[in-house]
C-alpha cells in the first residue's frame, strides 16, 4: 500500500511465487477485470494484493488471460512506484518521506533503520523478515514523523526510534492489509 | 426512493438521534484510527452496555476533526451544555470519560471542563483554532458518521441533487458559475465554466472524474473528505453529472489511501440499495453509476490528461492540451475532471445557493479553502477558512505559531508546485490571485511552516528533488532541466556553488517555465525561484568562498 521511491531493480528473477495456488488466482483476476476497459493497473492492483509483488510468471500469465501483451505490463508496472517486482520482506517497513516528515526528521529515521537492519531502503533482510523502504506522504502528516508497518501507521516517532521501531513490529505483528477488492461489475 | 423520501429519512434519523440525551463522535479517520480510535469507540461502547446507557448514550464514529495531532479526538454534544472535545484518548480512558463526563452530565450537571484524570485530555472550542474556522466542506465532520447514509440525509444530505434534477443542465452550469467556484486543486478554473464546456461538447458518451490523487507530500484535505464525508463528493458528482448530461462517473483515489476508498466503496453500494445512485435515482428515470480506479504511486497523474491515462490503464504520461479534456477526455470522450474539495463544495452550493456561497472570500476567490497546516507549527492540522483571511491568522492565530522559542521564517503552499512566503508577506489574503503574486499558489491546500532553525536551500531541494523523481520523461525540458537543476542545487548546497549557478539556475527555471508540456515541468521551479527571490542570502552564504568574494 506504498509507494517506493527508490528505482526498482529492473526485472526480477522468475520467484517460486506463482504457484498453482495464485495461478487459479490469476485465472480469477483476469475473468473479474477483462471485461472492464483499461483495467490492467485494477488487475496488478488485486494481483500484488494476493501475492505481495509482480512475479514475472504471474505478470505473463495474467497477460494471456486478459490478452494483453507482456510489454505493456511491463510498461505500466515499471512506471508506476507502487508495484513490486520482487517479493518484499514479511514486515514491510515504510518511512514516510513526506514535507511534514521530512520536516520532523524522517531522513534521521530512515537512516537509523538501515543501521538497524544492516540493508539499504528499497531492500530487504537476507531472512526476508523486513523490507525497508521510503515512501511518499502517507496524509497522516500531523503525526509527523511516522512510519507504517503493512500498513499499521507508527506515528509522533522521536527521530532516534528505529529501535522502538522493530520493538514493537515483534511486539504487534501487523499483518499485510486485505487486498483492494474494488468491485468490477 | 422518491424525492420526497429523503425528508422522511431525515426526520426519521434525525427524531433518532435526538432521542439521545449525550453523543460521542470519535474521529475514525486514518490518524486518530492508527491512534487507536476503533479500540476506543469499542471500549465505549462495552462501557454504555456495561451501565444499561444504551438508549442515552450514542457512540459513532465521524470524519477528521483537524487537530490530528492531538488525536483521537472525541466530541461529546448533549442537550443540556455546550460540546466538549476530548484529545489524546486512549482505550483505556473509556471508563473514565463515561464514568467522570457522561455519567455526570446524564444526571444534570454540566462538565464543560472536566478535571482529575481527563484534566489534560480535553480541547476548549473557544479556541481560535476552532472558532475562527468556518467550515463548509468538512461541516459534517465530527458531526455525522461517514459510514450511515441516513446520518448525511438528516443533514441535508442529496438536497441539493434533488434540487438540481428539477434544473436544466444550463441553469446548473449558471448556478455554479454564479456562486464563484473555482477548482480547488490548485489551478482555480472556474467551475460553472468547466462544466459548461463539457454541457456543450456533443457525445453520446461523457465522464465525470473524481481527481482523489492527492500528491502533494504533506497535504491531506481530499483524504479527510473521501474518508470523512463521502456521500458529499459522490453527490457533487452526481450534480456534475446532471450539469452536463454526464453518462459515466469515475473516482480515481491513490491507492495509499485504503481507507478513503473503502469508504467511497461502501458509501456507492449505500446509494445503489436507496436509490440514489445507479438506475432511476430519486425516481427521476435517470441513470448514473460510478467506477472507482486507483492510483499506482505518481505525482505526475494529478494532472488530468495523466489522470486519464492512468485511469485508461496506460502509464500516467501527460498529453498537450488542447484539445481539452472537455473536448477530449477519457477514451476520448467529453470528460470533466474535479477535485475531491471542489466536489464536495457542489451539493451545499446547490442546496443553499450561489448566493450563499459568494457571501464568504474575496473579489475573485469565494467561499472556503481547507489547508493542511503541517511542519513547524503548534496545531498541526486540518483548517477550513473563508478565503480572504490572511496568511498570518491561518499560521499565528489558527496554528498557534511555532509552539517553541523559534520564529517562523516561512511557509510554502502549493507543495512542489508552490512557493515560499517569507514571514515579513503573511499579511496578505489568501486568494488565487493573491498567493500567485507573491510567486506562490494556492495549490491544492497544503501549508507548511519552516523555522528559523531550517535551512530554505535544503526544503527547495528537497522539492526539487522529489519533482526530478516524480518527472514521467516525456518532455525534454522537465526530464532534463530538472535534473541539471537539481545537480547544481546539489553543488551549492555542497558548498561548491558558484554565483554562475544562481544564475543558470534561473535561466534554465524560464525555459522549464515556458516549454514543459505539462504543469509539474511548469511550476517545479517554483519553489527554488521563490526561495532564491526570498532568501538570496542564504544561498550566497553556502557558495564556494572565493565565488562570495569576486561577488
Amino acid at each position: 500500500m506504498n509507494t517506493p521511491i527508490e528505482a526498482k531493480t529492473t526485472v526480477a528473477a522468475p520467484p517460486k511465487a506463482a504457484a498453482p495456488k495464485a495461478k487459479d488466482e490469476i485465472a480469477i483476476i483476469a475473468q473479474k477485470w477483462k471485461k472492464k476497459q483499461g483495467s490492467l493497473i485494477m488487475a496488478l492492483h488485486d494481483l500484488q494484493g494476493r501475492l505481495g509483488f509482480v512475479p514475472r510468471e504471474s505478470a505473463m500469465r495474467l497477460g494471456r488471460e486478459m490478452d494483453v501483451p507482456l510489454a505493456r505490463i511491463y510498461e505500466v508496472i515499471t512506471f508506476y512506484n507502487y508495484f513490486k517486482l520482487e517479493a518484499p520482506g514479511k514486515y514491510i517497513i515504510s518511512v514516510c518521506t513526506g514535507t511534514a516528515c521530512h520536516l520532523k526528521g524522517s531522513d534521521e529515521l530512515l537512516a537509523g533503520l538501515k543501521n538497524e537492519l544492516h540493508i539499504d531502503a528499497g531492500q530487504s533482510t537476507p531472512d526476508k523478515e523486513y523490507h525497508l523502504q521510503a515512501v511518499r506522504c502517507l496524509g497522516c502528516c500531523g503525526l509527523a514523523p511516522l512510519a507504517s508497518v503493512n500498513g499499521k501507521v507508527y506515528g509522533k516517532l522521536k527521530t532516534d526510534e528505529s529501535h522502538y521501531v522493530i520493538e514493537r513490529i515483534q511486539q504487534d505483528k501487523p499483518m499485510v492489509s486485505a487486498p483492494q477488492e474494488s468491485e468490477a461489475e | 426512493m422518491k424525492p420526497e423520501d429523503l425528508e422522511a429519512k431525515a426526520a426519521t434519523e434525525l427524531a433518532k438521534q435526538k432521542s439521545f440525551d449525550v453523543r460521542l463522535a470519535c474521529c475514525s479517520s486514518t490518524g486518530c484510527q492508527s491512534s487507536g480510535s476503533v479500540a476506543i469507540i469499542s471500549e465505549l461502547k462495552a462501557e454504555i452496555a456495561a451501565r444499561k446507557l444504551e438508549d442515552k448514550v450514542q457512540v459513532h464514529g465521524t470524519g477528521c476533526m483537524g487537530l490530528c495531532s492531538k488525536g483521537p479526538l472525541i466530541r461529546m454534544t448533549s442537550k443540556t451544555q455546550k460540546d466538549v472535545l476530548f484529545s489524546d484518548i486512549k482505550p483505556e480512558m473509556a471508563a473514565a470519560v463515561i464514568n467522570q463526563v457522561v455519567v455526570p452530565v446524564l444526571e444534570g450537571a454540566t462538565i464543560e471542563h472536566p478535571t482529575g484524570d481527563l484534566e489534560k485530555h480535553y480541547l476548549d472550542l473557544d479556541e481560535p483554532f476552532f472558532s475562527m474556522q468556518q467550515r463548509v466542506v468538512l461541516e459534517n465532520n465530527g458531526r455525522t458518521d461517514p459510514e450511515k447514509l441516513d446520518d448525511y440525509l438528516a443533514h441535508g444530505g442529496y438536497q441539493g441533487l434533488k434540487k438540481a434534477l428539477s434544473m436544466t443542465a444550463e441553469a446548473i452550469c449558471k448556478e455554479m458559475l454564479a456562486s464563484g467556484l473555482r477548482g480547488r486543486g490548485g489551478a482555480g478554473f472556474p467551475t460553472g465554466m468547466k462544466w459548461d464546456f463539457t454541457r456543450k461538447a456533443e457525445s453520446d458518451v461523457k465522464y465525470v472524474i473524481c481527481n482523489g490523487d492527492e500528491g502533494d507530500p504533506g497535504a491531506f484535505m481530499d483524504r479527510s473528505v473521501l474518508e470523512g464525508d463521502p456521500h458529499a463528493v459522490i453527490e457533487g458528482m452526481l450534480i456534475a453529472a446532471r450539469a452536463m448530461n454526464a453518462t459515466n462517473g469515475v473516482f480515481y483515489i491513490r491507492a495509499e489511501y485504503p481507507l478513503a476508498v473503502e469508504r467511497i466503496e461502501k458509501a456507492l453500494r449505500q446509494g445503489r440499495t436507496a436509490g440514489l445512485v445507479g438506475k432511476n435515482i430519486l425516481d427521476s428515470g435517470w441513470n448514473f453509476d460510478f467506477e472507482i480506479r486507483l492510483g499506482a504511486g505518481a505525482f505526475v497523474c494529478g494532472e488530468e490528461t495523466a489522470l486519464i491515462a492512468s485511469v485508461e490503464g496506460k502509464r500516467g504520461t501527460p498529453r498537450p492540451r488542447p484539445p481539452y479534456p472537455a473536448v477530449k477526455g477519457l477514451w476520448d470522450k467529453p470528460s470533466c475532471i474535479n477535485n475531491v474539495e471542489t466536489l464536495a463544495n457542489v451539493p451545499r452550493i446547490m442546496l443553499r445557493g450561489a448566493k450563499w456561497f459568494a457571501s464568504r472570500g474575496t473579489d475573485k476567490s469565494k467561499g472556503t479553502k481547507v489547508f493542511a497546516l503541517t511542519g513547524k507549527i503548534k496545531n498541526n492540522g486540518l483548517v477550513e477558512v473563508p478565503m480572504g483571511i490572511t496568511l498570518r491568522q491561518i499560521v499565528e492565530v489558527i496554528g498557534g505559531g511555532t509552539g517553541t522559542d523559534r520564529k517562523i521564517k516561512a511557509i510554502q503552499t502549493g507543495g512542489p508546485s508552490g512557493g515560499m512566503i517569507p514571514e515579513h508577506q503573511f499579511d496578505t489574503p489568501v486568494s488565487y490571485e493573491h498567493l500567485q503574486k507573491l510567486g506562490s499558489m494556492m495549490g491544492s491546500g497544503g501549508l507548511i511552516v519552516i523555522d528559523d532553525h531550517d535551512s530554505v536551500v535544503n526544503l527547495a531541494r528537497f522539492y526539487l528533488d522529489f519533482c526530478v523523481d516524480e518527472s514521467c520523461g516525456k518532455c525534454a525540458p522537465c526530464r532534463i532541466g530538472g535534473t541539471q537543476m537539481l545537480h547544481l542545487v546539489d553543488r551549492i548546497v555542497a558548498g561548491k556553488g558558484t554565483e554562475e549557478d544562481i544564475k543558470t539556475i534561473r535561466k534554465v527555471a524560464k525555459a522549464m517555465q515556458r516549454a514543459s508540456l505539462c504543469a509539474l515541468g511548469q511550476t517545479a521551479p517554483n519553489p527554488i525561484l521563490s526561495a532564491i527571490r526570498h532568501f538570496e542570502p542564504e544561498f550566497r552564504e553556502r557558495l564556494q568562498p572565493a565565488a562570495t568574494t569576486k561577488a
